[in-house]
């Protein structure tokens, strides 16, 4: 089995709309699914985990959202900037006190909001301690970690704190915590998943961000196409249909040997609506074949009725064990 | 269903249209067919694009982000039409090269902190958008600029985010980092002093000193832009406000993007912002509304049992899938019109391909003037 089995932080971005938190969820229940113990986290402030969870909010502490089979259970932890530097100073420099005070001035939101990077190290930061906490008894608390990362556009500047804070920190505990986190994020122990949809944008983005995640010696994981539609056409008619040449005497016949409407308006109507999928299906086999230039393992996941269910999520869920790539 | 509103009127008479809504629906296409209907009628239009989809920014020209208008060619009748690509960093920058001299400009734009406020403070990509639109508002040389705003996180943040940063650059820890330069605001200092110490010693001890040293550069330096950035900030939103601006909101038939244009259509309505219309992208619809899908259904099933007439029943299954998808476009439209009554409603036909030139601009502008509304029920 090759693969992402020794991974312990998978990440997963994807163009906004491509249904990345769904999926960043999936892969957690999919790991569970293997009796792992996995944190699901969030960056962006969104609380994307509750919503598809169905859960309130989620505070900045960790709660069990699901159990997968054989003793694994999905953990989910909304990750804060303002809590996160707060909890750092205190950990780091005994300052909770302080913390609230500058919270007062502002200081805190000033810090996390333009400091170059500064926000990036503490979210990352957070996501690496989480990854690499230790059970009482030795042992990792965390099988594995799955975070729902910034948008393919922003997600390789975001995972590369290293050259973001070089600005910023030249040495002291924010540099040699950069330095850390860059470690864990360009081992083998981490894989950046790019979630897409076979349509031009997204395809387009997945390609820009694998060219920038190479660029920095990121890893590049699985490519995951989300929404994927069957065919319903012959693929060897396909082409001949998606150019408008369709037999409608053929087609004619067929409805009226099944008692529809095989009049020139249904037969034409009908014969259009082919085209339209047909040409669908031709551009989503080109994006499919750029996709898969991209030389990264694969898997296509459906489109679902109703995604947004947790039903969905666990069929998701159970077509990623499938792939058995993790 | 109210009525689609005259879109060729709006686009005849209005001086600016903002497009705004959720990411991924359809914006900037929807911003450029606008544009381009406008222009094709006669009018001197520019617009204003934010991130558009590759083919579709070469059809117009876009080919380089260059932060200037463009004259996009083939463009038939006696109007004009300009497109450009915002370049949020570049229109940033030339904020602080019209606003300080050129020394101390070079310096700020060289500092690290300006670095990450010009490229990925929350908010700056709507700033600019605005500014921009200022910008372009401010050299008269169009009948109608139509904006496409940024794919932000949430709709509303492009309505909050010019102010938010203003309100940011203008605020009480900018104020504070500048106090002990200042001679004056003694008694001021005092209050917060001890705070302030406090955050230059965890500064310090957290980031080094240089860090310390190229905060303090990096506030004093832009100190003289303070008041512009709040003003600026405060006049590009009374442009929103003035007559002659209209805002088109887009959507797709899905909850996340309806409950987005939800909350904008009530937005603007508290800000006496005029909405001339929600246009909904990505309907599908079927031209044999009348053969439900059920009955498309059954005859496929019997038609592949038969087994000799294979192109007639996957046929049926492609027209099965379309009147459920177009079924349940139908009523995510109809379910946001019955909540929002008053809100004029424009239909877009799903394309089956990515519009990538202006022929499909075209035909989409087309089909927005059209004012289609949602068609009779389907069967079944």
């Amino acid at each position: 089995m090759s693969g992402f089995g020794g991974v312990k932080l998978h990440v997963v971005s994807g163009k906004g709309g491509t249904g990345k938190t769904t999926v960043a969820a999936a892969l957690a229940l999919a790991l569970a699914g293997e009796g792992r113990t996995v944190l699901l986290t969030e960056v962006e402030g969104r609380q994307g985990i509750a919503q598809l969870f169905d859960t309130a909010p989620l505070p900045y502490e960790e709660r069990r959202v699901a159990s997968g089979a054989g003793g694994g259970e999905v953990y989910a932890l909304a990750i804060d900037p303002e809590a996160a530097l707060l909890e750092y100073l205190e950990m780091f420099y005994n300052l909770r006190r302080a913390g609230s005070a500058l919270k007062k001035i502002g200081a805190i939101d000033f810090a996390t909001t333009i400091a170059p990077g500064l926000r990036d190290v503490l979210l990352t930061g957070k996501v690496m301690e989480a990854a690499t906490r230790e059970r009482r008894g030795g042992g990792r608390l965390y099988d594995t970690v799955v975070l729902d990362a910034p948008p393919t556009g922003r997600v390789a500047r975001f995972l590369n704190v290293n050259s973001e804070v070089a600005g910023l920190a030249r040495m002291g505990p924010v540099r040699q915590q950069a330095d850390s986190v860059m470690r864990l994020i360009r081992s083998r122990q981490t894989a950046v998943h790019l979630v897409t949809l076979l349509e031009e944008m997204p395809v387009q983005e997945t390609i820009d961000a694998v060219g920038e995640l190479r660029e920095v010696n990121l890893p590049v994981g699985a490519v995951l196409v989300n929404m994927v539609r069957e065919p319903l056409l012959p693929l060897a008619l396909l082409p001949d249909i998606a150019g408008g040449r369709i037999d409608t005497s053929d087609l004619a016949r067929g409805l009226k040997s099944a008692g529809l409407d095989a009049t020139d308006p249904a037969v034409s109507a009908l014969a259009g609506e082919a085209t339209d999928h047909a040409s669908r299906v031709l551009l989503e086999q080109r994006e499919r074949g750029l996709l898969q230039a991209i030389g990264q393992p694969s898997v296509e996941l459906p489109l679902l009725s109703n995604s947004a269910d947790l039903a969905g999520l666990y069929e998701l869920a159970r077509r990623l064990q499938e792939a058995q790539l993790w | 269903m109210v009525k689609g509103m005259d879109i060729d009127e709006l686009l005849d008479t209005a001086a600016i249209v903002v497009c705004c809504g959720a990411g991924g629906v359809g914006k900037t296409t929807t911003a450029a067919a606008l544009a381009l209907r406008a222009a094709e009628r006669g009018r001197r239009v520019c617009v204003l694009t934010i991130d558009p989809a590759r083919r579709l920014a070469q059809s117009m020209g876009l080919t380089e982000l260059d932060n200037t208008p463009r004259a996009v060619s083939g463009v038939e009748g006696e109007g004009s039409l300009d497109a450009m690509m915002l370049d949020m960093k570049r229109t940033f920058d030339e904020i602080v090269l019209s606003h300080a001299e050129p020394a101390r400009a070079q310096q700020i734009l060289a500092n690290p902190f300006y670095v990450s406020l010009s490229s990925s403070f929350a908010g700056t990509q709507e700033y600019m958008a605005m500014e921009k639109l200022g910008q372009l508002k401010a050299e008269d040389r169009w009948d109608l600029i139509v904006v496409d705003t940024p794919p932000s996180r949430s709709a509303l943040d492009f309505l909050d985010a010019p102010q938010r940063l203003g309100r940011f650059l203008d605020g009480r820890m900018i104020r504070l980092l500048l106090a002990p330069a200042k001679a004056g605001g003694r008694a001021y200092m005092k209050v917060f002093s001890v705070g302030l110490n406090m955050f230059t010693s965890v500064l310090t001890r957290v980031l080094g000193g240089d860090a310390l040293k190229d905060l303090s550069l990096f506030v004093s330096s832009l100190e003289s832009m303070f008041g512009g950035f709040r003003e600026r900030a405060e006049h590009t939103y009374r442009l929103l406000k003035e007559p002659g601006t209209s805002f088109v909101v887009v959507a797709v038939p899905e909850r996340d993007a309806l409950r987005e244009a939800a909350y904008f259509v009530e937005r603007l309505s508290t800000e006496r912002m005029p909405l001339s219309t929600v246009v909904l992208n990505r309907m599908h619809r079927s031209g044999a509304p009348n053969l439900s899908t059920e009955r498309a259904l059954a005859a496929a099933e019997s038609l592949e049992e038969d087994g000799t007439q294979p192109l007639a029943a996957a046929v049926l299954r492609v027209h099965a899938d379309r009147m459920r998808t177009a079924g349940r476009d139908q009523r995510m439209a109809e379910s946001f019109a019955g909540a929002h009554p008053a809100v004029p409603l424009v239909e877009v036909a799903a394309q089956a391909q990515d519009v990538h030139d202006l022929d499909g601009l075209r035909a989409i502008g087309a089909e927005l003037a059209s004012g289609r509304e949602a068609t009779a029920p389907l069967a079944g």
